[in-house]
């Protein structure tokens, strides 16, 4: 989209973003943690030599959006697929885009196992408490009494276990350099999470180890909530229970010890 | 790279032919009968330069595969069956995506945990494409140690001649033999021509896109014409050997380990004066069919064996069945049988001993 | 076209395998085909353990052998299992130091040789094995003797080098044994 005489251009999309509408719901966050990507990747400088890993979900077409060379994981096999293409390709900027039911239950071991080997990866976590694509079915972090299309009466936590914790479950792993979880809800958020994202690449830059960013999202459709009823529940509802900040930074150690 | 013979198993044959073939990433997760693979490269790889990866599951492993061959380097993978299952995922999208690789299946016996013993039971799983949406890979069946070694070498050159998986389709037998191996560099190395396909940051080119959903109305149709023709022209490598087949009367039909044991029975009947020759497929897909045609339309008699309950056995019936039917002798998963045993049901097939 | 198979057999430590590595090997460097295929117990150690070798003019068709044309035996229990499958025209060496004489079938052509006891005469118990081939060298004439004490110098790991003279001690004892 060209300025024309007279206009003046106060807010842009980043070079990396392609011009294209996005399949995302109105009122998802998944627009506002693909174009952090984005912005990070262009304030890097590094779009040319950046490879993306897709997932399977609502996450898979990011490619479509973010351009860079793409390869498409299968379900779950984000970070499997990304071990193979950093192992191929080290002095490539690699990372993967998934969601909670391909990270965190498909893709689980894949996603453990290569933060565990300190893989020089970035991992972006989309977690949304819900099966996007497949049309609202339980997920792996879905809240406790939470109503989905397979948990009519709510998530029963003697059945169904309590919603995992991916930011912290990782951070105590020694391959882990950075994890943190951060929300899309409000403009502080946004901002904040765009820092950890920074982080996350960064800590890859510097071949530091597995750069790992949980992004709590409202999913309106698949909740049956309007947009801000949806932003509400991430405030009220999410971060109660998945609580927001840096579980690691081993660059925030270092400085600490120097 | 010496020109000498050094004795080696199946497996360290792989092993070798992988690295000097510049296979620069391996991924693997321990399973009997294949271990020397793994063992051999986590010491010989990082030593060329490549990376070594013990993945979590075999489940890993061939997702890992699939990265490393996007980015167009020559990637391999070894396992057994039992990993194979877990691994057609993996196959399946590299299949779809065009990404070359290369899997090694030193087979064992099944259903379930079965025996680490010989067996060629996963004839089928191998050749008719293993997971689901119709995909295949080419597949390699060595029935020495030597061939192991030369058909690894191969297969990277096929890989990325047809940007498919290949798969190597050894089994217990001819993993833990031992045997002279002439070690040698690549004898008609290919250039991989990666450069127009792969992923590796776009530069100042377009994105490149590796994938294999195909939503848009009759895109996946012509994805899959494009692959149904893909495996047509792989017709052009098709490999097989044939011992005293002209004047035969009977032509044993056998791969792999019972090829060779098949080899010494057609010998030994032979010696007793029977027109016996030996058909031995060297690739299972594309499978020789052609040529099995043309020794049916001579006339011939064919007797296949296996060791299983009956697999290759269908695809040759389908090369044949204008001109002849095929009669099958096969040996459980698990059973030992040398060349007299293999000997017995061809001289019933040719009217007793002489 | 020559052309000789035999089965080894014995305790799992008793070093069947690397006498079976050994013949393989030197038949490889005399410039004929061979080849070595191992059967496990499933025990990692203590077990029963057999290989099979060939070694050839011609190209080796089946490397599995039901009826060999020769078997080195090490002890009772493999003496049970391969000595009424050895070749009618197959000759069997058995370890005389640990199997009764009484266990031998008349029929069969035997080398019966104190492989353990000889080696403890050389001071080095361990190389019974060394002594069984070179007895077996000697009866089938399956290769030079000279050619397979070349041969310990591929097989004999570096760690084991020193002990390569009497290895091949060993093996001249059993080769030079009169039975």
């Amino acid at each position: 989209m060209s300025i024309q005489p007279g206009e003046k251009l106060v807010f842009g999309a980043p070079s990396t973003l392609s011009d294209r509408l996005t399949h995302y719901c109105p009122g998802c966050h998944h627009g506002i943690g693909t174009r952090l990507v984005a912005e990070v990747l262009e304030e890097f400088g590094c779009i040319k030599e950046t490879i993306g890993v897709a997932s399977v979900g609502c996450s898979v077409f990011t490619y479509n959006y973010i351009v860079a060379d793409w390869v498409e994981a299968a379900h779950g096999r984000a970070c499997a697929t990304a071990t193979g293409v950093k192992r191929a390709r080290p002095d490539r900027m690699v990372f993967t885009y998934q969601g909670d039911g391909d990270l965190a239950a498909i893709g689980f071991n894949e996603s453990v196992q290569a933060a565990n080997r300190g893989e020089h990866i970035t991992v972006i976590f989309v977690n949304n408490t819900i099966y996007g694509m497949t049309g609202g079915q339980m997920a792996p972090t879905s809240l406790i009494g939470q109503k989905t299309t397979t948990s009519p009466r709510g998530r029963n936590p003697k059945k169904e276990g309590a919603p995992l914790r991916m930011a912290e479950l990782l951070a105590p792993l020694d391959g882990v350099a950075f994890s943190a979880r951060c929300a899309m809800d409000s403009v502080a958020h946004v901002n904040a999470a765009k820092r950890a994202i920074r982080k996350a690449f960064d800590v890859q830059r510097q071949n530091l180890g597995f750069g790992f960013v949980e992004l709590l999202s409202g999913c309106p459709t698949n909740l049956h909530m309007d947009p801000l009823s949806a932003n509400r529940r991430v405030r009220e509802e999410m971060i109660p229970y998945f609580p927001l900040g840096v579980f690691k930074d081993v660059t925030a150690n270092e400085k600490a010890g120097a | 790279m010496s020109d000498e013979r050094i004795l080696i198993k199946g497996n360290e044959a792989v092993a070798y032919a992988a690295v000097s073939a510049g296979c620069k990433c391996f991924f693997g997760y321990p399973i009997t009968p294949q271990n020397e693979i793994p063992e051999v490269l986590s010491k010989i790889l990082p030593e060329s330069g490549g990376e070594f990866v013990q993945a979590e599951s075999e489940v890993g492993s061939a997702n890992m595969l699939l990265g490393a061959g996007a980015c167009g380097v020559r990637a391999m993978t070894s396992t057994s069956g039992p990993g194979i299952d877990l691994m057609q995922e993996g196959i399946s999208y590299m299949i779809g995506s065009q990404i070359p690789a290369v899997i090694v299946n030193m087979s064992r016996g099944g259903p379930g945990l079965g025996s680490i013993d010989a067996s060629q039971a996963d004839y089928f799983q191998a050749t008719r494409g293993g997971s689901h949406g119709a995909g295949r890979t080419f597949v390699f069946a060595p029935s020495t140690c030597q061939e192991c070694y030369d058909m690894v070498q191969d297969a990277f050159d096929i890989a990325f001649k047809y940007r498919t998986p290949v798969l190597v389709l050894g089994d217990a037998i001819i993993g833990q033999l031992k045997e002279p191996v002439l070690r040698h560099a690549p004898r008609n190395k290919q250039d991989d021509k990666a450069e127009g396909w792969r992923v590796e940051g776009m530069g100042d080119r377009a994105p490149r896109l590796l994938k294999s959903v195909y939503l848009e109305d009759g895109a996946l149709a012509a994805r899959n014409e494009m692959l149904e023709a893909k495996y047509k022209a792989m017709r052009a490598d098709i490999r097989v050997e044939t011992i005293d087949t002209e004047d035969a009367d009977l032509v044993v039909v056998a791969f792999g380990s019972m090829g060779r044991i098949a080899r010494s029975a057609v010998q030994l009947a032979r010696e007793a004066g029977h027109k016996v020759g030996l058909f031995r497929p060297q690739t299972l897909f594309p499978f020789p069919s052609e040529q099995l045609e043309e020794l049916a339309k001579q006339g011939k008699r064919f007797l296949v064996i296996e060791q299983n309950a009956g697999q290759m056995l269908d695809d040759v019936r389908l090369a044949i069945r204008h001109y002849a039917d095929a009669d099958f002798f096969g040996v459980m998963p698990g059973i030992f049988v040398d060349a007299e045993e293999l000997l017995t049901p061809i001289l019933e097939r040719m009217g007793g001993a002489k | 076209m020559a052309y000789h198979n035999v089965i080894m057999a014995g305790f799992g430590g008793q070093g069947v395998m690397l006498i079976g590595n050994l013949l393989a090997q030197a038949g490889m460097e005399e410039g004929l085909n061979a080849t070595f295929i191992p059967v496990y117990g499933v025990e990692m150690r203590g077990g029963t353990a057999n290989c099979t070798v060939v070694v050839s003019s011609d190209p080796v068709g089946s490397p599995i052998i039901k009826r060999p044309l020769a078997t080195i035996i090490m002890n009772l229990p493999s003496l049970e299992k391969f000595q009424p499958r050895l070749h009618p025209d197959g000759v069997q060496i058995v370890n005389a130091s640990l199997i009764e004489k009484s266990n031998l079938d008349p029929a069969k052509k035997t080398v019966f040789i104190p492989a353990n006891d000889m080696a403890n005469e050389l001071g080095a118990p361990k190389l019974a094995n060394m002594v069984a081939l070179g007895a077996y060298i000697k009866a089938t004439g399956c290769l030079p003797i000279e050619a397979v004490e070349r041969a310990l110098n591929h097989t004999i790991s570096s760690h084991y080098a020193h002990l390569i003279p009497l290895n091949a001690k060993a093996l001249q004892a059993g080769y030079s044994f009169k039975g």
